[in-house]
C-alpha cells in the first residue's frame, strides 16, 4: 500500500485523448438480424454498461440473425485505485526456461514428477493436459522441461503401484488427475493415496502430494492430506511454476 | 522445379534419396507387425460395427478374444472367419458378442480349413472396401455436380464445440461464411483411448468425440451445405493416436475428405510407441490413398516447440519424411497436404522474408502437393489487434507463395475457443487477401542471390545434414535420441507397445492384401 494510504483519494477513469474524458470502445454480437432495432438494441446494451452517450461506429449481419457491433462511447463509472484488492498468487509464475535455470541452478539434478488417475477413473484428459508435450491452452506440458524428469503412469493406476513409482523415480512429486466425481470418487482416492504416502515414507521423505480436477475445492487441502490442490482451468506453467516454489524457492528459504 | 529459389536439383534429389534411406527400415518394420488397432480396422472391414453395454466396441472384444486365444501375430480375420464358418453364420458382429461372452473359442486352422476362412474373409473385407470405393466415386460426383472452390488456397475453418449437434449449425454458417473445408477437433485425449468411441457424442472436453455416427452426420450437413453454398465443402478429421487404422477407415467409410495423419506427431507429442504409430500408420495411409482421402501432415507442431528459425531444417526433413512414407502407401502428390507453420517470433528482423523464404522452399521441393499453411499460434498474444494484423500477414505469405490449402488464424488465438465474430473477422481477412492479392504468386519471384533465396537454400542445406545424421544411425534410432522435437522416444517406450505383434509365418491380412493389389 502507498504512504499516502487513507490521505488522496485516487480517482481514475478510462482515458481516449483527454484527461477525464472516460472513453471505451467495446465490441460484442448481438443474436438479432441487423436493422435499426439492432443498432438500438446496441446502443442500450452499451447505455447499461455504463457507456453514455454510445456511438454505434461498425454494425455488420453475421450469417443469419446475428450482428457484430463495435461501440464507442463514454462510461460514467468511476475507478478508486485505493479500494484495488489483488488476490496475489503465493507463488511466482515463471516462464519454462526460468523453471529449467531454477532446477539446473539450485537443484542440480532434474526434477522428478510422477503422475497418474488413480482408482477407477479412466480419464486421462487433465493428466495428460499437463504432463504431455502437446499441453493445452497453447501451453507445452512438463514433458517440454528440459530439467523436469516426467514419469505418466496413465489410468486406472492402483495406489501401490503409484507409491511403488513414486519410490522407484525418486519422485520430488506426485501429480493424481481426478475427474470423476460420482459418490465423491474423487475425494476418496485422493485420501486413500494420501494415507498410503504417509504410511509408506518418512514425512521428510515424502513427495511434494498434488491433486487436479475440475470438481476440487482448492482449500481443502488439510483435508485431504495433500500439499496442493488445483481445480479448473490450471495449465502446466502454473503447475511446473509451483513446483520449483515449494520444492526449490520456499524450501531453500526455510533452511 | 519450377526455380523460383534456384535449387540444385542434385541436392534435391539427394534428400528425397536421404529421406529413403531413413524411412525405409521403418517400412520393413511396419510390413513385419500388426497392432490391435489394425486388426480392429479388418474387422471394421468386415462388417464388425457397435459397441457393448460399456462402450467398448465389438472389435475391440473381438481382437482381445482372438489374441487370448492364439496371440496377434496371425493377424485375426483368419481366426475370426474360421469361427465363423464353423458356426455356420455370417454374422461377425453377433460372434463379436458370443466371443466376448467366452462362448467361442479361436484357434489357427491349417490346411484346407485355414483357406476356407482366408477365402471368406477375404470376401467380407473386400465387400468394406468396395464400399469405400463407392464413397469415393460418389464424391467425384459431387465435386463435378457442385464444383471446387474459385480460389486457392482452400479456406479451412475449425468448429470444436464438444457437441456434434452444435457443431453442425456452426459448420454450416462456416460454410456459408466462405470455409471451403470444414475441421471438426476432437475432444482432448482421444488420440490416447485405444478404441473409437461409439455414437452420436453431445459432450467432449475442448473438442467433439469422433465417431462413425458424428462422420456420418457432419458429412451429411455438409452435403446440404454443399448444395446450398454451389461447391463441394470438405470436412476434416484426425487419424492419429492408437486408432489411427481405423479412424481412418471410418472416414473412408463416411466420406471424409482429409484427415490429419502425420508419421511422428503421436510419437513425439503423445509419447504412443514409435514401432505401434509406424505399423498404424502405414495401414491408415493405404486406406486413406484407397479412399481418395488428402492427408494433413503435422510439421506446424514442431515449430511450437522449438524456435521457427533454428529448426526450420526439421520441417523439411519431416516433409521429406512423410512424403516417402505416403508414396510408399500409394498416395499420390495430389493428397499430401504437407505442413508448415507461420511461427516466427514477429520481434525477429526480418521476420515475414523469412516466413516467404520457408514457405517457397516447401512450395518448391513439393511443386504437386496441396500444402497445408497453418497459421501464427506461439506468438499470439491476445493483443487482438495485433493479432489480425500478423493473420493478415499469414494470410498474404500464403497468397504470395501458392499453398493449397490455408487453416484461418483467430485473433482470439490463446485468449477464447473462437467466437462466432472471431470467425467472421477472421475470414473477412482472408477474403481480403485473397481477394486483392490471390494471384500475386505469379508475380513473386525473389531476386536472384537475395535474402529469401538465399535462406531457402541455407535450409535445404541444413536439412541434408540432418538427414546424412540420421542415416549413419536409423530412424529410430534418431527418434529415440530426440532428434525431432527435443523429445527423446526409444523404440521400446510408450503408449500402445502392447498392442503390437510381429507377424507370424501364416500372417494373413486381407485388407492390405487388397489394397497393396490394387497400388
Amino acid at each position: 500500500m502507498s504512504e499516502h494510504s487513507g490521505v488522496s483519494k485516487q480517482i481514475v477513469r478510462p482515458y481516449g485523448d483527454t484527461t477525464g474524458d472516460g472513453m471505451v470502445q467495446v465490441s460484442f454480437t448481438l443474436p438479432v438480424s441487423h436493422d435499426k432495432r439492432a443498432e438500438g438494441a446496441a446502443v442500450q446494451l452499451a447505455n447499461k454498461m455504463g457507456v453514455d452517450p454510445a456511438m454505434v461506429v461498425h454494425a455488420k449481419p453475421m450469417g443469419d440473425g446475428f450482428t457484430f457491433f463495435v461501440v464507442y462511447g463514454r462510461v460514467n463509472h468511476l475507478v478508486d485505485l485505493n479500494v484495488v484488492q489483488v488476490v496475489e498468487r503465493d507463488f511466482a509464475l515463471l516462464s519454462a526456461k526460468d523453471v529449467n535455470t531454477v532446477i539446473k541452478q539450485r537443484l542440480r539434478r532434474k526434477l522428478s514428477v510422477v503422475g497418474a488417475c488413480i482408482g477407477t477413473d479412466a480419464h486421462t484428459v487433465g493428466i495428460d493436459a499437463i504432463l504431455n508435450v502437446k499441453g493445452i491452452a497453447g501451453e507445452k506440458g512438463l514433458e517440454y522441461y528440459r530439467e523436469l524428469k516426467v514419469t505418466n503412469m496413465g489410468a486406472q493406476v492402483s495406489v501401490p503401484e503409484l507409491v511403488e513409482t513414486a519410490r522407484a523415480e525418486r519422485a520430488d512429486a506426485v501429480l493424481v488427475s481426478q475427474v470423476v466425481t460420482q459418490r465423491d470418487a474423487h475425494l476418496h482416492n485422493t485420501r486413500e493415496m494420501s494415507a498410503a504416502f504417509r504410511e509408506a515414507m518418512p514425512a521428510g521423505r515424502r513427495p511434494l502430494l498434488i491433486v487436479g480436477g475440475p470438481r476440487f475445492d482448492e482449500t481443502m487441502t488439510d483435508e485431504l492430506g495433500v500439499d496442493r490442490i488445483f481445480g479448473r482451468g490450471t495449465t502446466p506453467g502454473e503447475v511446473a511454476s509451483y513446483l520449483v516454489h515449494a520444492l526449490i524457492t520456499q524450501r531453500k528459504a526455510m533452511a | 522445379m519450377t526455380g523460383k529459389l534456384d535449387l540444385d536439383p542434385v541436392l534435391v534429389a539427394r534428400a528425397r534419396e536421404l529421406a529413403r534411406r531413413a524411412g525405409q527400415p521403418v517400412v520393413d518394420l511396419a510390413r513385419s507387425h500388426t497392432t490391435v488397432s489394425v486388426e480392429r480396422a479388418v474387422l471394421r472391414l468386415a462388417g464388425v460395427s457397435g459397441a457393448d453395454p460399456d462402450g467398448i466396441p465389438w472389435v475391440n472384444r473381438l481382437v482381445d478374444a482372438v489374441a487370448a486365444d492364439v496371440g496377434l501375430g496371425h493377424g485375426v480375420a483368419v481366426p475370426v472367419f474360421d469361427a465363423l464358418v464353423g458356426e455356420g453364420s455370417t454374422d461377425v458382429t453377433l460372434l463379436a458378442q458370443k466371443a466376448a461372452a467366452g462362448s467361442v473359442r479361436f484357434t489357427q486352422p491349417t490346411g484346407r480349413a485355414a483357406t476356407a476362412a482366408r477365402s471368406a474373409a477375404r470376401k467380407a473385407v473386400g465387400a468394406g472396401i468396395r464400399r469405400i470405393d463407392r464413397r469415393r466415386a460418389e464424391r467425384d460426383r459431387l465435386v463435378k455436380r457442385h464444383g471446387d472452390p474459385a480460389q486457392r488456397p482452400w479456406i479451412y475453418l475449425i468448429v470444436a464445440t464438444g457437441d456434434i449437434y452444435e457443431d453442425i449449425p456452426q459448420a454450416q454458417a462456416a460454410a456459408r461464411a466462405g470455409a471451403d473445408v470444414i475441421a471438426v477437433i476432437r475432444s482432448t485425449g482421444q488420440s490416447l483411448l485405444d478404441y473409437v468411441p461409439e455414437g452420436a457424442t453431445r459432450e467432449g472436453f475442448a473438442g467433439t468425440y469422433a465417431t462413425q455416427e458424428n462422420f456420418r452426420l457432419m458429412r451429411a450437413a455438409l452435403d446440404e451445405s454443399s448444395k446450398e453454398v454451389g461447391r463441394y465443402v470438405r470436412l476434416t478429421n484426425y487419424a492419429s493416436g492408437l486408432c489411427m487404422p481405423e479412424m481412418a477407415t471410418l472416414a473412408g467409410l463416411e466420406r471424409l475428405d482429409m484427415m490429419l495423419n502425420d508419421s511422428m506427431y503421436g510419437i513425439l507429442f503423445r509419447d504412443i510407441n514409435p514401432v505401434r504409430t509406424f505399423v498404424d500408420q502405414r495401414f491408415s495411409r493405404q486406406v486413406h490413398a484407397r479412399a481418395g482421402i488428402i492427408i494433413n501432415t503435422g510439421e506446424d507442431n514442431y515449430l511450437t516447440t522449438a524456435d521457427a528459425v533454428d529448426e526450420a531444417h526439421t520441417v523439411t526433413v519431416s516433409q521429406l519424411l512423410n512424403e516417402f512414407f505416403a508414396h510408399e502407401a500409394g498416395l499420390a502428390d495430389w493428397q499430401l497436404g504437407l505442413g508448415h507453420a507461420f511461427e516466427i517470433n514477429p520481434e525477429v528482423p526480418e521476420s515475414f522474408r523469412l516466413e516467404l523464404a520457408h514457405a517457397l522452399l516447401a512450395r518448391e521441393l513439393f511443386p504437386d502437393a496441396p500444402l497445408k499453411w497453418m497459421p501464427p499460434t506461439k506468438h499470439m498474444t491476445g493483443d487482438v489487434f495485433r493479432g489480425n494484423l500478423l493473420d493478415g500477414f499469414f494470410n498474404l505469405a500464403g497468397a504470395l507463395t501458392g499453398q493449397g490449402i490455408l487453416l484461418v488464424g483467430m485473433m482470439t488465438e490463446a485468449v477464447v475457443t473462437p467466437w462466432l465474430s472471431d470467425r467472421d473477422i477472421a475470414v473477412q481477412n482472408v477474403r481480403y487477401v485473397l481477394g486483392a492479392a490471390g494471384g500475386l504468386h505469379e508475380d513473386f519471384v525473389p531476386a536472384p542471390g537475395g535474402f529469401i533465396r538465399r535462406r531457402a537454400n541455407q535450409v535445404l542445406g541444413e536439412a541434408l545434414d540432418l538427414l546424412e545424421r540420421i542415416g549413419e544411425q536409423t530412424l529410430l534410432t534418431a527418434i529415440a535420441e530426440g532428434t525431432f522435437g527435443i523429445m527423446k522416444r526409444p523404440a521400446d517406450r510408450g503408449k500402445g507397445l502392447a498392442g503390437v505383434a510381429a507377424h507370424e509365418a501364416d500372417y494373413c491380412n486381407p485388407a492390405t492384401d487388397i489394397l497393396e493389389a490394387a497400388a
